[in-house]
Parts: C-alpha cells; sequence; structure tokens
C-alpha cells in the first residue's frame, strides 16, 4: 500500500464515508473507489462488496481484484441516558458502534457519566431529524417514559434501521404496541420492537442487561451460524 | 468512539508518521472454519510491535516475520496456512481452516 493510499482511506474512514480498496494481489498495484458514485464495471462490484460489508475476490475484464471493504462504523443511538446506558455505550463503542445518546434532561446526559460518548440533549424526534437513522443503525428505548421513548420509537418504525430494542416488562411492551397502533403501525411494522429487550440470559445488573442488549443486536445483524 | 480497540490503519499512519517502517498483512481468502473473515488486517512495525490480528493468534507469528522480510525488500508476499501439521514445526490453524494472507510493504 502507498502511503498516499493510506493517508487517503484514513481521511475517507474519519469523515465517516464507505471507501473500498481494490488490490491486485499479483502486482500490488491498487485503487481506491468511491463505491456509491464510481460507475465502472470495479466501482460496480465494490458497491456490492459495500452493501454486503464483506470483502472479496473478484474478476473484472480479466484482472482479479481483492476488494477491501471500509464501511463507516455501525450506528447505536440510545434513548435515555439511564444506568444501562453507561455499560452499553462503552460496550457497543468496543464492538465498532459509533454511539449517541439522546436525553433532553440534562443532569441525566454528562460527559462525565458518559466519557467519550456523542450526548444531546434534543427531544428525540429532533435529534433523529438531524441525523437519522439508516440500515447500519440500531436503537435502543431506555426510558420507560412514553413521553421521551415514543417520538423516537415512531422514527425508529419509519427508519430502514436493522434494529429497535424496547425496555420494559411484556405489559410495558403490550401498552406501548397499543399506542404504536393508534399511530397507525400495522403487525408486521410492530414485530420489529424487541421487547423485553436482549437475549434472556436472565440478567439482572446493568452491565448484563447491556450484554443481553448487545448480544441481540449482533444476532439480529449477522443472523445466527448456519 | 473508543481509545481502547486500537484502529489498525490509524495506528499503521502514525508509525510511518514517527518515521518506522510498517508493513500490512490482509486475510484474502478464507476455506472452511477460520477465525477472522476476508478483510481482517494487522499492521506490524520495523521492530516487530503489532496491532489487530488475521486469525485467532496461530499464524500472527509468521506473518511478523514476512512482514519484517517484506520491509527490508520492499516485495508483496501471499502466505497460505492450513491445518497445525503436529509432526512438523509448521504453523497453522488448530480450527481447522485454511486462509491465505497478502503482506505489503507500505511505500
Amino acid at each position: 500500500m502507498k502511503r498516499e493510499t493510506l493517508t487517503a482511506l484514513n481521511a475517507a474512514r474519519s469523515q465517516g464515508r464507505a471507501v473500498v480498496r481494490a488490490v491486485d494481489l499479483a502486482t500490488g498495484d491498487e485503487k481506491l473507489i468511491d463505491p456509491y458514485a464510481d460507475t465502472s464495471k470495479l466501482g460496480i462490484a465494490a458497491a456490492q462488496a459495500a452493501r454486503a460489508d464483506q470483502s472479496a475476490n473478484v474478476e473484472v475484464d480479466g484482472r482479479s481484484w481483492f476488494l477491501e471493504v471500509y464501511n463507516p462504523p455501525l450506528d447505536l443511538v440510545i434513548i435515555g441516558a439511564v444506568h444501562i446506558a453507561q455499560p452499553l455505550s462503552q460496550m457497543a463503542a468496543l464492538t465498532g458502534y459509533g454511539v449517541r445518546i439522546i436525553d433532553p434532561r440534562t443532569a441525566f446526559a454528562t460527559p462525565e457519566r458518559f466519557p467519550g460518548i456523542a450526548l444531546s440533549h434534543d427531544w428525540a424526534d429532533e435529534a433523529l431529524a438531524k441525523a437519522p437513522l439508516g440500515p447500519r443503525s440500531a436503537i435502543v428505548l431506555l426510558t420507560h417514559d412514553p413521553k421521551l421513548d415514543d417520538p423516537a420509537l415512531i422514527a425508529a418504525l419509519r427508519s430502514t434501521c436493522f434494529y429497535i430494542g424496547a425496555l420494559g416488562s411484556k405489559k410495558t411492551q403490550a401498552a406501548r404496541q397499543a399506542r404504536m397502533r393508534a399511530e397507525g403501525f400495522g403487525d408486521n411494522e410492530l414485530a420489529r420492537i424487541r421487547g423485553p429487550v436482549g437475549l434472556d440470559i436472565g440478567a439482572r445488573s446493568p452491565a448484563e442487561i447491556a450484554v443481553s442488549i448487545l448480544a441481540e443486536m449482533t444476532q439480529i445483524l449477522r443472523g445466527p451460524k448456519q | 468512539m473508543t481509545a481502547i480497540e486500537q484502529d489498525v490503519l490509524t495506528t499503521a499512519a502514525n508509525w510511518l508518521g514517527a518515521g518506522r517502517k510498517v508493513a500490512l498483512g490482509t486475510v484474502v481468502e478464507t476455506w472452511g472454519s477460520s477465525p477472522r473473515p476476508a478483510g481482517s488486517q494487522i499492521a506490524i512495525r520495523d521492530d516487530g510491535a503489532f496491532v489487530g490480528s488475521v486469525s485467532g493468534g496461530c499464524v500472527e507469528g509468521a506473518v511478523i516475520e514476512d512482514a519484517l522480510n517484506a520491509m527490508k525488500d520492499g516485495k508483496i508476499r501471499k502466505l497460505e496456512f492450513g491445518v497445525s501439521d503436529e509432526q512438523a514445526w509448521s504453523v497453522g490453524l488448530a480450527c481447522g481452516g485454511r486462509i491465505e494472507v497478502f503482506v505489503e510493504p507500505l511505500v
């Protein structure tokens, strides 16, 4: 790899742009590709690899290339700067997520409680309008408070995010589903809400609950092993 | 973002910036059960320090050795690792998979 390539690659990654490096493994020749702008055959193959989030070998016009995919980090939005959010934000950052916490209660969402994590004091619908959820986004609702959770849930159900988790007992979930039905959402949409949140591993402490949530997010993202 | 998980390419750039030589190893093909998918990377510094991984720790030693050679001669290499052979001193993967690692100096 050339130094210039490494510099350009790191610049794209720090700006949150997807980038693919095509390498000819026989010669070491390389090309940096913007997968969603390059309309050449190699560019189209790069876009496929980026969408699948999988580096792969391809042959284009009789030449073999290894396509190295550098996607931006996964996105985790946590609604509610509560106790569970503290270990969940740290564990998710370790797992490769860019984490943002949304909570208009300024006493909860403080840098002291969440060192190094992006905090927003906007209401969830405003925050999610500014930085929308995409196919690489997960959202976890932790406040128990419909006033705070519901606007985020509505935005999540209208988005293509891959995971929606909502804290609360079965009774809380039923009430939540009824409110979303009143908003006009149907069975298929409501089935996207994971609640009670997380895999059932008997988690008790906030950190254990964070493990169960992160495990469920991973399972939905990658799918269980065949 | 966290500073706990060291980013391979950022670390490689920092090493280069400090005037060190650096090589990269990238998993470019996997067969069967293998610990890290294609695209997994390791960056190696000229004193043998490294960040990242291409396996569960089974073949990193051999990749580092080849990376040090790549820094010296400036040439790329392709290394293939298969099931470990307990009879010989060869490195291999205990998991039973096979991987191919592309080693390239940063030039």
